[in-house]
């Protein structure tokens, strides 16, 4: 069965820059780790020659006419966010 | 030892749709900062995307005119990254099956033409716009945020800051043409990334690269590779490796300077977007997208060539954009000389244009005011001279040469009669410079054209001033 180590849970954490401790790692490991196996029953599957499929639906060509509608309000969004500035949205800086 | 330059480029560009690829929100470039924002923009628990139909035509009809083969079957897929330009933490993007693949352009570079070939096109979203303060903060405008986006991957086919050049050029024309995008790169509607490494002459493998970035300009372009590959090159020659890293063109000093050095961190974990069903494209809906592309720069270059029999160069220059192009094709149409025409745009009106920072639909030069002025001279209604003060108003107030000419009385003097007068009271007026020209100082003649010109402002026919002139001053 494929192990989902404690470095692994560090090492996704970091993109989503969500901060775990030795122990929550550990935890999500095992949690994940059950996860994981269910997806290698999967492999156990011949799926040579099979196209990968991208969609469970059998749906294709949902498209949208190129006319703008439902623009936001800005006001209505600003009221939502913690901080902004002329218009813009205040964020720490990230660099 | 001696090295090869191996480039690569990647080429972002916005299309020009009303609305943005994945939600009804409006796309164009200016607004106020947040005010064309959709919820999907802001991904909003619950929100969708919504695929633009035009987005994909667009993103087609570039890849055909890039010779690319579209695809049968496509899909979107997610690229995961944090950062607060894209409040949805992914891009929407294409990963396995991009709407285009194996493309190829035609450049040409000091007389050689050569093929760049292109490995793919995909269709994407842009991302929203940071602008960074001292005090440790942010500020985010999402209005770009969603704008469609193809980006074009070279094959690492050019050897040369010219082929870069040549190969951004050509691209930028054809893509304009096609009219699925402004390709202004001062607004940001084109921008470029190059990769570059070097290799030993006649080793196969290519060596470590380092990408670009920061390209404002197709000069920056040219002149960032060249100070890359004389960077890596100093590295190689005193025994050094070439660290795989991304690196900053600075305008100011002409140098590149390192951004970041790339390590495992860049794992987008790229998975299908299971809230976008495939695109399937038959053979009508190419055909469709097919019939709209018009004729492209190359095939108007070999028309101009081969039917206008216009030098090489001038075909070159006037259809490096489509405006231009367009507008010589029409002066011809109104019945200009195909080489006048060129002359005309080639010289006085991009000279006008330059200076004033304009484009041609910014004055009132009209392809039948610039015809109809190319005819007079030609006619000889109005000497060259003339022409150039007709320009000036055709081009700054706009309408017709020969009401210009007839309102300003600016219709070339070619009466013989009328012109012998004037010649005869300018000799009588200058017996000097008859002494002078018997006395072998031709320089005297070209002082007494100009004082039948200044006498009629510059409106007597020159080879008839000289032929009168002559004969009057043998007759003294």
């Amino acid at each position: 069965m494929t192990k989902f180590t404690a470095e692994d849970v560090q090492y996704f954490a970091n993109f989503a820059r969500i901060a775990f401790s030795d122990q929550e790692a550990e935890e999500f490991s095992e949690l994940i780790s059950g996860l994981v196996g269910f997806g290698d029953e999967l492999k156990e599957v011949d799926t040579d020659n099979v196209e990968p499929m991208t969609h469970p639906l059998q749906l294709f060509n949902v498209l949208r006419e190129d006319v703008p509608q439902d623009v936001l309000d800005r006001d209505e969004m600003l009221a939502s966010v913690k901080e902004h500035e002329d218009g813009m949205i205040k964020v720490p800086n990230i660099l | 030892m001696n090295f090869e330059t191996i480039v690569g480029l990647e080429v972002h560009v916005e299309l020009k749709t009303d609305t943005k690829i994945f939600s009804p929100s409006p796309s164009h470039y200016g607004a106020e900062p947040n005010m064309n924002i959709h919820v999907k923009d802001l991904a909003y628990p619950g929100t969708l995307p919504t695929l633009n139909k035009r987005a994909v035509d667009f993103g087609m009809k570039a890849s055909m005119a890039l010779n690319c083969e579209v695809a049968d079957v496509m899909n979107f897929d997610r690229k995961h990254y944090f950062y607060p330009d894209n409040p949805a933490a992914y891009q929407i993007s294409q990963d396995k099956r991009p709407v285009g693949q194996h493309g190829w352009i035609e450049i040409e570079v000091e007389g050689k033409k050569k093929k760049i070939r292109i490995e793919r096109v995909h269709l994407e979203e842009d991302a929203g716009k940071l602008t960074h303060s001292d005090n440790g903060y942010s500020l985010v405008d999402l209005n770009r945020q969603g704008t469609p986006l193809i980006e074009i991957v070279t094959e690492a086919d050019i050897r040369s800051p010219e082929e870069a050049y040549a190969f951004l050029e050509k691209l930028k024309a054809i893509i304009q043409y096609t009219g699925v995008s402004d390709v202004r790169m001062e607004e940001g509607s084109l921008r470029c990334d190059a990769n570059i490494s070097l290799r030993p002459l006649g080793q196969e493998e290519f060596g470590t690269k380092t990408e670009l970035k920061n390209l404002n300009s197709f000069n920056f372009v040219r002149r960032g590779i060249a100070n890359e590959v004389e960077r890596q090159e100093k590295i190689l020659l005193s025994g050094g490796k070439i660290q795989q890293e991304t690196r900053r063109y600075d305008e100011a000093t002409g140098q590149t300077v390192l951004m970041r050095v790339k390590g495992s961190a860049n794992d987008y974990r790229f998975i299908n977007d299971p809230d976008l069903p495939e695109i399937h494209i038959d053979q009508e809906w190419k055909d469709r997208v097919r019939a709209e592309i018009p004729e492209l720069p190359d095939a108007r270059k070999a028309r101009y060539v081969q039917e206008l029999d216009l030098p090489e160069y001038d075909a070159h220059v006037l259809t490096l954009t489509k405006e231009m192009s367009d507008f010589f094709d029409a002066t011809v149409a109104a019945g200009a000389d195909a080489k006048l025409a060129s002359n005309w745009l080639m010289g006085e009106v991009s000279a006008y244009l330059n200076a004033e920072q304009k484009e041609l639909h910014g004055t009132a030069l009209t392809p039948d005011g610039l015809s109809s002025m190319i005819k007079l001279v030609a006619d000889g209604t109005i000497s060259s001279k003339i022409a150039k003060k007709v320009f000036k108003e055709l081009i700054e107030t706009g309408g017709n040469a020969a009401d210009i000419v007839k309102e300003k009385g600016l219709v070339q003097i070619s009466d013989e009669g009328t012109l012998r007068a004037i010649v005869t009271e300018v000799l009588d007026a200058n017996e000097q410079s008859i002494e002078d020209f018997k006395n072998g100082k031709d320089r005297a003649v070209g002082f007494l054209v100009g004082q039948v010109m200044k006498a009629t402002k510059g409106q007597a026919n020159p080879p008839m001033v000289n032929k009168i002139l002559l004969e009057e001053i043998k007759k003294r």
